[in-house]
């Protein structure tokens, strides 16, 4: 896209170092499961198996699997890239505004950061002006509290301004 | 036999009052609404809306609620094919092969190939309880524990081995999704395992957070990494793409029938609309001349999930009201409301209330068409969502999917759970993890894993149960069947190119 | 002339009366914005139905100036739905209602979770147990199925019920304990589920609650043995043949020394005042006295008692000193 100054067509991760992260996430995660199927105990009890016993051997086939993939990822041809930089950089783009409002979602509920996001994705990388813009982001959450919370009567997290309006 | 049809024929008198059938529509409205609302599911819809129907008539009421239920049925195909965002478990199947004829310009054939499968589905198990409640009522009878689980192993035999991937990958992928669904409570032990003394994994993790993130938040990623266009934008509207869809149907007629099979069938024993999906969905590739191209938006694709889910979901009401045993949460809370209104779902019901229980049965037929036609107009209208601009639609997706990930279990902590998974999906699906077996892991392996152990206490520990009777042997047997298939068809290839190699 | 200004006077100091006897009733906690109503448990089960039949007399009834809204919160057997309304201090517009999980799910799970951590509001019924078997079987009575049992090895006779270490296998160690011999316990997501897998035959009884097992009992396909309750219950119609509901005897009658009732009862946050309490407590008496609530109490053959204030709490009490010595006989206790 027009934001290329990381060098177009240029550098970026290679595949071969996030297939090996990837598989080395997996392990991780493989180890923690079967650290906590030890903790509730993984053996064949004297009616069956124990709450640990499925997760257990589920842990250790990710373990195993990990380790293979790993190998593969080791053996893979160290050229080819994941992603350009200023590819991830447009990810980033979105993943980073997406990541704040969920991080403020349990703080000041979901009808503002909502009006947030939605302003700021469309006026930064849409590049709209405020008046439309204003009209999505406000329009979005204003049909989501007529339709869940006063029609389906189902309530959405709400923080301390909407405490102060009085919804 | 006779009498059910004059029972039925009343039926439809009573169903088609002016006042029901505008009950129909409102409610098939309000369903495709849910549908499309991600984590407000039709369960949601009909638990929410029951304690308005008090006030009317048993009849009147339960048509409403059942059309919101079909009504949720269809709409949950909407937002697979256009966000890749499922709004219910069975919908996931869909997915596969509906968004990515949406990327290329075909949303509109999509979702008509859909909703006619849906409605083809629907009727054929509408019709199957017609002929022969009482008979399959007796059949589902059948299914304890270990007939259960045998069926479980048969929509994992039949759904894997079949993608592309690396082995090692595909394992991983549905390892962790074993993992993820043995988080929480374990059911038969009564003991939390996994959850490290965190309050918030009390709840283990849902399957709608789950794919919500790697499905929907994914597909956003990998859009933007992409360059910020869905690619569907270009596609032109067509009015009479119902028409054009309509015609190229007739041609899948094998697949139809097959899933509509499988669908009635899942739907009875009560493991329900989601193995049936994806089971469906997999013997399709496998014996489809288009399978090779399954996953890159084949029409086939679309058309075998969607006739076995509504097969099985409109055949899990003959458990419910036959045996009293709902086969889906939403059948559950119907089932409350059926006991509000004191009507005794079960054996008797068929007996001392022929009137309501034809009356909903012909309610489903004329619900079904009502619906079609419904949802039908509204194609063209659906299909142009994906021309407004990507960076309006963007964050108006994360939005909804924020909205979906807390509806699910009123906990915000599922929205900070749906971005990992979001992150988890793009990682995974650039390194070519596949996502469907994870996906399949988390929603059937809570189940498989307690039918498998309520098996073995009740033969004592003895794995010889799944072995024990004609019914579970046979299904164990099309499992292993279907599971080694693909080892067959290597050694039948083989076979065949060693005398004419062509 | 006298007389009329005396009248005026008279209707004058009425409607004043009126008034004044109106403006405590004003005065007092109304809740201002939708209240939810949390259910422990997961759609479609016994607290679920109980808890939205609530819901819809309240509505239909106009009992409540704001909505109730009904939101299960089932993970960690119902300790999610507990664990929300503990940290909810203080809240008014949040109600609970709990079933047997309020005692065993801290104690079987160790989440920390007491009943002392929220506010008792009132007691709206005890839900009943019976011993049910399959129709097709040939115990006749609880007597015949007991001596079954004692004749057969330990762990013959399987035991279907919902969950693990709740109320179902509670009752079920009981009679073991007063049987002395073992039976095989299989555990099942939700009631219904469990009274069909009897009427299939994969399990030999069940301790269902009425309104679980009630229309297999009508479509003869289930048997009613013995009710786990100190007195017959009360309810008269006929359910199949000249069977009902008070044709079934106690258990303790039939030798089987095993009595358990469990709870539904409506909590609220820790830290709301008495007037807030004193609101719901009010409302949960009106709802008592609609035609559909007496109508759910007989289909479903529940002990209709009512409890408020002090004497719910030493209730409670009790309660709660009985689920611990059950749970620890059994050795359902959370070792860590």
């Amino acid at each position: 896209m027009e934001q290329a100054h990381h060098g177009a067509g240029g550098g970026g991760p290679k595949q071969r170092s996030v297939e090996i992260g990837t598989a080395l996430l997996t392990l991780l995660f493989g180890l923690i499961v079967l650290y906590g199927s030890y903790i509730v105990g993984f053996g064949w009890g004297a009616d069956g198996p124990q709450a640990g016993f499925f997760p257990f051997y589920v842990g250790l086939i990710i373990c195993v699997c990990s380790l293979i993939n790993f190998v593969h990822g080791m053996r893979e041809d160290p050229q080819p890239l994941f992603a350009e930089w200023s590819q991830l950089g447009q990810v980033l783009r979105v993943l980073i505004p997406a990541c704040i409002y969920v991080a403020l979602v349990p703080f000041l509920g979901i009808y503002f950061p909502s009006v947030a996001l939605i302003l700021g994705f469309m006026m930064w990388i849409g590049k709209y002006k405020l008046p439309l813009s204003l009209a999505v982001a406000v329009g979005v959450p204003v049909f989501f509290y007529m339709t869940l919370e006063r029609w389906f009567l189902i309530p959405l997290p709400k923080g301390p301004i909407e405490a102060m309006l009085g919804l | 036999m006779l009498e059910n049809f004059t029972y039925l024929y009343h039926g439809f008198g009573i169903a088609s009052d002016p006042f029901n059938i505008l009950l129909m529509a409102i409610g098939i409205l309000l369903g495709v609404i849910i549908g499309v609302l991600p984590g407000l599911g039709g369960a949601n819809g009909v638990a929410i809306l029951l304690p308005l129907t008090f006030s009317m008539s048993p009849t009147s009421a339960i048509i409403l609620l059942t059309c919101i239920y079909w009504g949720a049925l269809f709409g949950g195909a909407i937002t697979s094919v256009l966000f890749n965002i499922p709004g219910e478990p069975w919908s996931v199947a869909t997915t596969f092969d509906g968004h990515p004829m949406a990327r290329s310009g075909r949303a509109g054939e999509a979702l008509t190939a859909a909703f006619t499968s849906s409605f083809i589905g629907a009727f054929f198990a509408v019709v199957m309880i017609t002929l022969i409640a009482p008979l399959v009522a007796q059949f589902a009878l059948q299914f304890g524990p270990a007939e259960k689980f045998a069926v479980y192993f048969l929509a994992f035999a039949s759904f894997v081995g079949m993608s592309k991937e690396p082995p090692a990958k595909t394992i991983v992928s549905m390892m962790i999704g074993f993992a993820l669904a043995a988080v929480g409570l374990d059911m038969v032990t009564g003991q939390l395992r996994l959850t490290f003394g965190v309050t918030e994994l009390l709840n283990g993790f849902d399957f709608l957070i789950a794919v919500i993130g790697l499905f929907g938040i994914g597909e956003i990623l990998l859009t933007m990494e992409e360059g910020l266009e869905f690619r569907g934008k270009a596609a032109k509207i067509d009015p009479k793409v119902v028409w054009k869809t309509w015609k190229t149907l007739p041609k899948y007629w094998a697949t139809s029938l097959r899933s509509i099979v499988i669908g009635c069938w899942m739907g009875i024993t009560p493991a329900g609309a989601t193995p049936a999906s994806f089971m469906a969905y997999g013997i399709a590739k496998r014996v489809s001349k288009n399978g090779k191209n399954f996953g890159n938006g084949e029409i086939e694709g679309v058309v075998a999930p969607e006739t076995a889910a509504h097969a099985a979901g409109t055949a899990a009401m003959l458990p419910m009201l036959a045996l009293g045993v709902p086969g889906s949460p939403t059948a559950a809370v119907l089932l409350g409301g059926l006991l509000i209104w004191g009507l005794q779902p079960g054996p008797m019901l068929f007996v001392e209330q022929a009137e309501f229980v034809w009356g909903l049965i012909a309610s489903m037929y004329l619900g079904n068409i009502v619906g079609l036609i419904l949802v039908l107009t509204t194609v063209p209208l659906f299909a142009s969502i994906l021309r407004i601009p990507f960076s309006i639609i963007a964050p108006v997706i994360l939005v909804i999917c924020a909205i979906g990930a807390y509806t699910v279990n009123n906990n915000v902590f599922d929205v900070l759970m749906m971005m990992v998974f979001g992150v988890l999906g793009y990682l995974l699906k650039k390194t070519n993890y596949p996502l469907a077996p994870l996906v399949l892991a988390i929603v059937l392996g809570d189940s498989a894993e307690e039918a498998f152990r309520q098996s073995l206490l009740g033969s004592a520990g003895s794995i010889s149960v799944f072995w024990s009777n004609p019914l579970v042997s046979s299904i164990m047997g099309l499992g292993l069947l279907a599971g080694l298939w693909p080892l067959i068809g290597m050694l039948f290839n083989k076979l065949r190119a060693s005398p004419q190699p062509a | 002339m006298k007389h009329f200004q005396a009248l005026g006077l008279g209707a004058i100091t009425a409607l004043g009366m009126t008034a004044l006897s109106m403006l405590p009733a004003s005065a007092a906690w109304q809740p201002t914005k939708p209240v939810e109503f949390i259910v422990p448990a997961g759609t479609g089960g016994g607290a679920d139905q109980m808890a939205r039949t609530l819901q819809g007399i309240i509505a239909k009834h106009s009992l409540m100036s704001t909505q109730l809204v009904v939101i299960n919160k089932s993970g960690g057997a119902g300790g999610e739905g507990f664990l929300d309304v503990k940290s909810n201090k203080g809240n008014p517009h949040k109600i609970v209602i709990s079933l047997s999980n309020l005692f065993t799910t801290p104690l079987a799970t160790g989440i920390p979770f007491n009943w002392k951590d929220l506010t008792p509001v009132a007691m709206l019924a005890l839900d009943e147990f019976v011993l049910w078997v399959n129709a097709q079987s040939p115990y006749k009575t609880a007597q015949e199925y007991e001596a079954a049992i004692k004749a057969a090895p330990d762990g013959t006779f399987k035991m279907g019920g919902t969950g693990s270490k709740q109320e179902d296998q509670i009752i079920t160690v009981a009679v073991e304990k007063a049987l002395g011999k073992k039976m095989t316990y299989i555990p099942y997501k939700g009631g219904g589920e469990v009274a069909v897998q009897l009427v299939g035959g994969h399990i030999n009884s069940s301790v269902n609650n009425p309104i679980e097992a009630v229309s297999q009992w009508r479509g003869d396909k289930l048997r009613p043995l013995c009710v786990f309750d100190s007195k017959p219950l009360p309810y008269t119609d006929k359910i199949l043949g000249d069977q009902s509901w008070s044709s079934v005897p106690t258990c303790i009658s039939a030798g089987l020394n095993v009595e358990y009732l469990m709870l539904r009862g409506v909590f609220m946050p820790p830290g709301v005042t008495d007037e807030q309490v004193a609101y719901f407590v009010d409302l949960f008496k009106k709802v008592r006295e609609t035609p559909e609530w007496k109508q759910l109490m007989k289909d479903g053959a529940f002990n209709p008692t009512f409890m408020s204030g002090d004497e719910f709490k030493t209730w409670l009490d009790g309660a709660e000193k009985t689920h611990k010595g059950l749970m620890q006989e059994a050795g359902f206790i959370a070792g860590n």
